[in-house]
């Protein structure tokens, strides 16, 4: 591809969203988290669940903080850059954007503050439903977001009049045919995701002997979640992956790595798609196993990319190996589940140093993988934004030049890079401290939702002394 | 449209106009402290003036979040001309605001960087506050369009007026920024504050009769609005209280009795401003091509965003003005806030 206004675009809008979706995947996993050790700490009383999260809430505020920063630049993104596309969807998609923005704010505006810093200010059971409900919020803000990008991939609900969007049926604008599964798929990568970083976090004190009682908790809930979840997200996945065939064939024919239709097509496991000869190169397969999946039976017939029109088909590398990289992670912390249960029965879970070190080393799996899922679905919806309606080429602002907006991307590079480098760096450290802070509080001014009611001020005095007081 | 449906425009105008104002009053006090931060005389002031507002800057910055989606949403045909038409005006500005608020957070944890952070929480206002004066130049200028789409450079919206108008909102901001000051410090610094606010004052009444024959003289269908003489009456009441109100600022920054009054009344000269603009422009939301109700979204789709916003939006106003409550009063360098509360 050439590099264009509209190349540069799509690469901007891939650079601010691949980083802001690193946020949410963990928010959204470590709110529900909080909630559940505050509902625990409720119920047993126990200081344990009460430092654990303490601990959680230093690194959620962090977290939170930068997603919503991150975020801001998000819708503006669409109306600098995308403004054809604007101008064809709003009527449909902006208030599902509106409502995660109106809902995100609600969120942050009503409980955040309660949870982060108002400990001692309301009684515990309110405390508890603080943090309930920020989870519930993070959630309906992924519900929203995720309404959109469904209704993007498989748009329902709708008329078209003179090339624009307008709304029919607000609920299945809302409840597009992908949404239930990319909504399931993705809350439980992003649960999936939290548990690797807290399994890391507390392999890390253990492997130290370090909060040996809170490293143990912790695992135990990390791999608890994970027995169940990382099998779950397997079928879900399977399920989504039915859907994609029904709903857009030709992202799964990419996917799949299938140029010609038929019935009996194998399992491509490895190849080297060559787009221009419409063939794979060095394939590795397995007789009949494609129809086997996404047909349930060997002769199931699976449409190949060849029956599309050159200009109507996803390029396909990028969903292919994506893909296979998701899967391939995916197969890893099944692997990984399946080792902790063999320790476990061996009595030697929090002992042995080489498993404590894997899990430190899985730490980012989730994140790989949410990216990977979302390159893959993302870029399996090309050459449409609206799929099989509205052309990436027919979105794009038609004022921008190429300069204008490699001079943006530079700019938004910078900015991401220095945000990112610090505020991971900041929740590594906040992490590796671990839950040690005695103080049922947290520190003052944590991130973007800082010090709210209380604590406006550091702990630390001045370097001078302070102007009198009048009053 | 029939009859039957409602014609839900001049609401979502207004709900709009409301947003717009809230993120220009609260961010813009919030930004003019981050300008006046990199004049403030030394390291203690420094930390006075940012403890001053941080714990709303964060709150008032999502104003304009919900700005711009209102506008997407009520209004998707200016959404969609606007932002390409202003491209790196509107680029800068996020940018800087992230800047900002990164620099914000890490002013506090990383010691080490101190004063690249300081600097940058500085340059970050001043450069957000900068971009957002050519916004608003560029709009009341216009735009060249065809058809539903903007079609001029991406450069178009730098012109002598809109640089000069970047440089007034510094001004502007600043004084809102030395309004909050005066309200939330004492002693010297609260002196230094007023004096800062006169320097702003000076500028922003230049800026004001600079623009308030600019505009005219350029533009006949603003010349017509104001000078012409069903309206004239009606109109001459604006600019002269708003004279009246720069004149009041004068005073009140130079009288020490007077705390609140200073930032009340640059609030009020923002407002008649704001009000002076909209009446320039009124019916149009981009300027000279499209009025509100040609640029608005189908009333299905404002219907369904207004069902949750009524129910929301009541509930986001009472929480800032808790906020605000919490955190009123003088801050202090040697306690925190937790006197208040406990």
């Amino acid at each position: 591809m050439t590099v264009s206004a509209l190349f540069l675009s799509r690469l901007q809008f891939v650079w601010v969203i691949a980083w802001h979706i690193l946020l949410p995947a963990l928010t959204v996993g470590l709110a529900s988290y909080i909630a559940v050790l505050e509902g625990v700490s409720l119920v047993t009383h126990r200081d344990l669940y009460f430092r654990l999260s303490n601990f959680w809430t230093r690194i959620f505020a962090v977290s939170f903080g930068m997603g919503v920063v991150s975020g801001i630049t998000m819708p503006f993104q669409i109306g600098t850059n995308w403004s054809r596309f604007s101008d064809a969807t709003a009527n449909v998609l902006s208030p599902l954007l509106a409502y995660e923005g109106l809902m995100a704010f609600f969120l942050e505006a009503a409980f955040l503050g309660v949870l982060l810093f108002g400990r001692k200010l309301v009684p515990p059971w309110a405390h508890f439903t603080a943090a309930l409900l920020v989870a519930a919020g993070t959630l309906f803000s992924t519900f929203w977001i995720l309404a959109t990008n469904s209704w993007m991939q498989t748009p329902a609900g709708y008329q078209l009049i003179n090339g624009r969007f307008f709304p029919k049926d607000w609920l299945q604008i809302v409840f597009s045919p992908s949404f239930p599964y990319r909504l399931a798929h993705t809350v439980v990568a992003f649960f999936i995701t939290t548990a690797f970083v807290v399994l890391a976090v507390s392999a890390h004190h253990l492997r130290h002997n370090r909060f040996a009682e809170e490293g143990r908790t912790m695992m135990k809930m990390g791999l608890g979640l994970l027995t169940v979840l990382v099998p779950l997200q397997i079928v879900i996945g399977d399920l989504h992956g039915e859907n994609t065939l029904r709903y857009q064939p030709a992202k799964l024919a990419a996917i799949e790595g299938h140029w010609v239709s038929g019935t009996q097509v194998p399992l491509i496991l490895f190849a080297l798609p060559d787009e221009t000869a419409e063939t794979n190169r060095a394939s590795l397969e397995v007789h009949d196993l494609g129809s086997l999946i996404l047909r349930h039976h060997a002769n199931g017939f699976v449409k190949g990319l060849k029956d599309w029109p050159r200009d109507q088909r996803p390029p396909v590398a990028i969903p292919f190996f994506a893909f296979r990289t998701m899967v391939g992670l995916g197969s890893l912390m099944l692997a990984l589940v399946v080792v902790s249960w063999w320790l476990r029965a061996r009595g030697r879970l929090f002992t042995s140093s080489l498993f404590l070190r894997t899990c430190e080393w899985a730490a980012p799996i989730g994140f790989l993988a949410v990216l990977a899922g979302w390159f893959t679905t993302e870029v399996g919806r090309q050459p449409w934004t609206v799929y099989g309606l509205l052309r990436t080429a027919d979105s794009v602002s038609p004022s921008l030049t190429t300069g204008n907006v490699a001079l943006s991307l530079c700019g938004y590079v910078l900015a991401y890079v220095t945000m990112f480098w610090f505020g991971i760096r900041q929740m590594y450290r906040m992490a590796l401290k671990g839950p040690a802070q005695p103080s049922s509080e947290p520190h003052p001014v944590e991130a973007g939702i800082p010090e709210r009611p209380v604590h406006a001020l550091p702990r630390t005095p001045p370097e001078t002394p302070a102007i009198e007081s009048r009053s | 449209m029939t009859d039957l449906t409602p014609d839900l425009v001049p609401l979502w105008t207004l709900l709009l106009a409301l947003g717009i104002l809230l993120y220009v009053l609260l961010d813009g006090f919030d930004l003019g402290v981050g300008i006046l931060y990199g004049f403030a005389p030394d390291a203690a002031s420094r930390t006075l003036v940012m403890n001053s507002i941080a714990p709303v800057w964060d709150g008032n910055e999502t104003w304009l979040v919900l700005a711009g989606l209102a506008l997407m949403a009520a209004f998707p045909l200016a959404f969609a001309i606007l932002l390409p038409a202003m491209y790196f005006p509107i680029i800068v500005m996020l940018l800087a605001l992230v800047f900002r608020g990164v620099a914000f957070e890490f002013r506090y944890k990383d010691a080490a960087h101190r004063t690249f952070w300081d600097y940058a929480f500085c340059y970050g206002s001043a450069v957000a506050t900068f971009a957002q004066g050519i916004v608003v130049g560029a709009y009341i200028q216009g735009f060249k369009i065809d058809g539903r789409q903007f079609v001029g450079s991406s450069f178009d919206c730098f012109s002598l007026f809109s640089l000069f108008t970047g440089v007034a909102l510094l001004f502007g901001y600043g004084l809102l920024g030395t309004g909050w000051l005066i309200l939330k410090t004492e002693g010297t610094l609260q002196d230094w504050a007023r004096h800062m606010g006169r320097r702003c004052l000076v500028g922003v009444a230049i800026a004001l009769v600079v623009v308030s024959l600019w505009t005219p003289a350029t533009d006949a269908a603003i010349a017509r609005r104001w000078f012409s003489l069903p309206d004239l009456p009606l109109l001459a009441p604006i600019p002269v209280i708003t004279a009246l109100l720069v004149m009041w600022e004068w005073r009140s920054l130079g009288k020490r009795s007077s705390e609140v009054a200073p930032f009340v009344t640059a609030v009020g000269i923002f407002v008649l401003t704001y009000a002076g603009i909209a009446i320039s422009l009124w019916p149009m939301i981009v300027p000279h091509r499209y009025s509100l109700w040609e640029a608005a979204s189908s009333t299905s789709t404002q219907v369904f965003l207004l069902v949750g916003t009524v129910f929301l939006l009541p509930i986001i106003f009472m929480y800032t003005a808790w906020s605000y409550w919490v955190f009123r009063g003088k801050v202090r360098a040697e306690i925190g806030y937790e006197g208040h509360l406990t």
